[in-house]
């Protein structure tokens, strides 16, 4: 091996840089969590000190858990973002086994225009589904979020999906095809379990913008029994008075799911099944 | 049961024609090959039969039924493929019976099925492994299982041994023998190896550029080729192709020889040429030789001779050794 491969400076380059980023990334996380444990005084006096038995405070817990159906939010949430995700991955693997396996007609005209949402941001179109769903009488429903969400997961979801499906071998869906598989069960069967860690993928991509999506909450469904946790910690704060105890509580609690959603899904993104499948 | 019948089979993709009009008998119970260049259409050919890519014209007929609309499960085919395509979630034996499973027949026929199969290949310590768990050769056979369970027709390989290393390919090769005598079962094979062709097949098939060159057993390719492609793609090393005109031949535009039927002495011979390269392999002794008269020679002797480079020897046809061809590349006489 090189002498520079192991030299001591490169590694340690390396692992100060990779430290370096991941404190950066982690220090918001934890100012709010350590802020949310402190009272009101103790976050002015000193942002950045971990919570003394004289600072500690569950007063914006409290206030978060007295005022308003928080769990009620938090359970419109949940179904909203494993709903869409669900839905995302669903039609987003279908759209894209058809675009990767058949040849057709249109075919990469069709890719193209289904990845196009990419590039295209779907709050451009608010008036329209707000008129949308005035229209179908989805106002104030999850259903409505559900909708819009899975619309604005579907391009990416269809595009990197469709590129992972070509990689899997033409050969394994052939021996299914002999076995008398239908074309459902090789994509349910044969197809999904060797994409699992891309679906892993877009689910993480799809699911942080909507869990913090605060646009489409507000707009489409601000009725107490449909707000969205992102929503729902608005009320703490005013135009002159902000509750920050209970706006940085909310947030604590709003990242524990996402974070268990991540966990289940980057199990995921590490686990190779392919292996041994083909060659 | 399981007889073959091609007619006129054409395959375009676009604008490109890969099959050019396929006529071709298999009777039953014959090993039959597919042998030839990348890119000559072999396995387009074989895909056709199997019913995984449709003609664009011609038909295909199993035991003189007409099967070009009929999907590849219906078909009474089973394929090995060359990566195998095993299904990675499931185990050895399910992998094999899978097939069964599809078309509804009961689970204790499945299993002694599959016990059967598993037996001829000896793959019963393996049943309950997943794909990933078994080295390639294994894998190889639970594929080869996989076909023999469903008691097809026609079995249809698709290069099975081109992912082996060399001592598994011929210990394959020798198993695929013995299943074709035990089963008597007609079975079709594609390769780009002609020594698994040779050792094969009932009767091969050599394809280029999407027309078939010759139809033939083993030895009438090898001993009576059809034509320059033929002579040239069969036999290793290669035939030696000598200008017609240099022979001082008057009818035969190329004249070919085989390596292993050329003499070298040193004493004196028909052509005399200089020694390029010797290469020794032990049972064989390959020499290649420049002669000013005929031109590049490959020589092939049996057993171990001492040449040395930029050696002068002379080299001498073996009569009737000789293949002729016309100026379209077709044979006008062999072995004379």
């Amino acid at each position: 091996m090189s002498k520079a491969r192991t030299s001591i400076v490169r590694t340690g380059a390396v692992h100060f840089a990779l430290i370096a980023y991941t404190l950066v990334a982690l220090f918001p996380v934890f100012l709010t969590i350590a802020n949310s444990f402190k009272s009101r005084n103790a976050i002015f006096r000193e942002p950045l000190a971990i919570p003394t038995p004289e600072s500690f405070s569950l007063i914006g817990y409290e206030t978060v858990l007295k005022q308003g159906d928080f769990i009620g939010y938090f359970q419109n949430s949940v179904v909203v973002t494993v709903v869409s995700i669900a839905l995302v991955l669903l039609f987003g693997a279908m759209a894209a086994f058809a675009l990767s396996e058949y040849r057709f007609r249109g075919n990469t005209l069709m890719g193209l225009y289904l990845a196009l949402g990419i590039m295209i941001p779907i709050r451009l179109g608010t008036v329209a589904i707000l008129q949308g769903m005035v229209a179908t009488n989805l106002v104030n429903t999850l259903t409505a979020l559900i909708l819009v969400y899975t619309a604005q997961g579907l391009p990416l979801a269809v595009f990197i999906l469709s590129e992972f499906m070509r990689t899997v071998s033409d050969d394994l869906k052939n021996a299914g095809r002999i076995d008398g598989l239908s074309e459902y069960a090789i994509f349910f069967r044969l197809v999904l379990p060797l994409i699992r860690p891309a679906m892993a993928t877009v689910a993480v991509f799809t699911m942080i913008p909507i869990w913090n999506d605060l646009w489409f909450p507000l707009i489409l469904a601000p009725a107490e029994t449909t707000k969205t946790v992102t929503l729902g910690s608005q009320i703490f704060i005013g135009q002159f008075v902000t509750n920050w105890n209970a706006v940085l509580s909310a947030l604590s609690l709003a990242i524990f799911p996402v974070l268990v959603l991540y966990v289940i899904f980057s199990r995921q993104l590490i686990r190779g099944i392919t292996a041994g499948a083909v060659k | 049961m399981g007889s073959l019948q091609l007619k006129s089979i054409r395959k375009a993709y676009g604008g490109h024609e890969v099959l050019k009009g396929i006529d071709l008998e298999v009777k039953d119970g014959e090993f039959v090959i597919f042998v030839g260049p990348s890119g000559c259409g072999k396995s387009t050919l074989l895909r056709t039969i199997a019913g995984l890519e449709d003609a664009t014209s011609g038909s295909v007929q199993i035991d003189g039924v007409e099967v070009g609309h009929v999907a590849p499960a219906k078909r009474g085919i089973a394929m090995v493929f060359q990566s195998y395509a095993l299904y990675p979630h499931l185990t050895v034996k399910d992998n094999m019976g899978l097939g069964l499973k599809q078309a509804g027949v009961p689970r204790t026929e499945i299993d002694e099925k599959v016990g059967k199969a598993a037996g001829m290949l000896s793959l019963e310590p393996y049943l309950a492994r997943r794909p990933a768990e078994l080295s390639g050769g294994q894998r190889q056979r639970v594929a080869i299982g996989r076909a023999i369970v469903r008691e097809p027709k026609l079995f249809l390989f698709d290069e099975p041994l081109s992912n082996l290393d060399a001592a598994l390919r011929v210990n394959t090769r020798l198993e695929i023998a013995r299943l074709h005598r035990s089963l008597r079962a007609t079975m079709i094979y594609v390769t780009h190896d002609q020594v698994e062709a040779m050792t094969l097949a009932d009767k091969i098939v050599v394809l280029n550029g999407g027309r078939i060159e010759q139809v033939g057993s083993p030895m009438e390719l090898y001993n009576r080729p059809a034509n320059l492609f033929v002579a040239g793609f069969i036999g290793s090393p290669q035939m030696n192709f000598i200008d017609g005109d240099r022979f001082g031949d008057g009818t035969a535009k190329t004249v070919g020889i085989r390596p292993e039927h050329i003499g070298l002495s040193r004493d004196g011979g028909d052509w005399k040429a200089k020694v390029i390269h010797v290469e020794h392999l032990g049972a064989d002794t390959i020499v290649y030789l420049e002669s000013d008269e005929v031109g590049p020679l490959t020589v092939r002797l049996f057993g171990e001779h001492r040449y040395a480079a930029d050696e002068v020897v002379h080299a001498t046809p073996v009569i009737g050794g000789m293949h002729r061809f016309d100026a379209d590349g077709q044979v006008i006489s062999s072995g004379h």
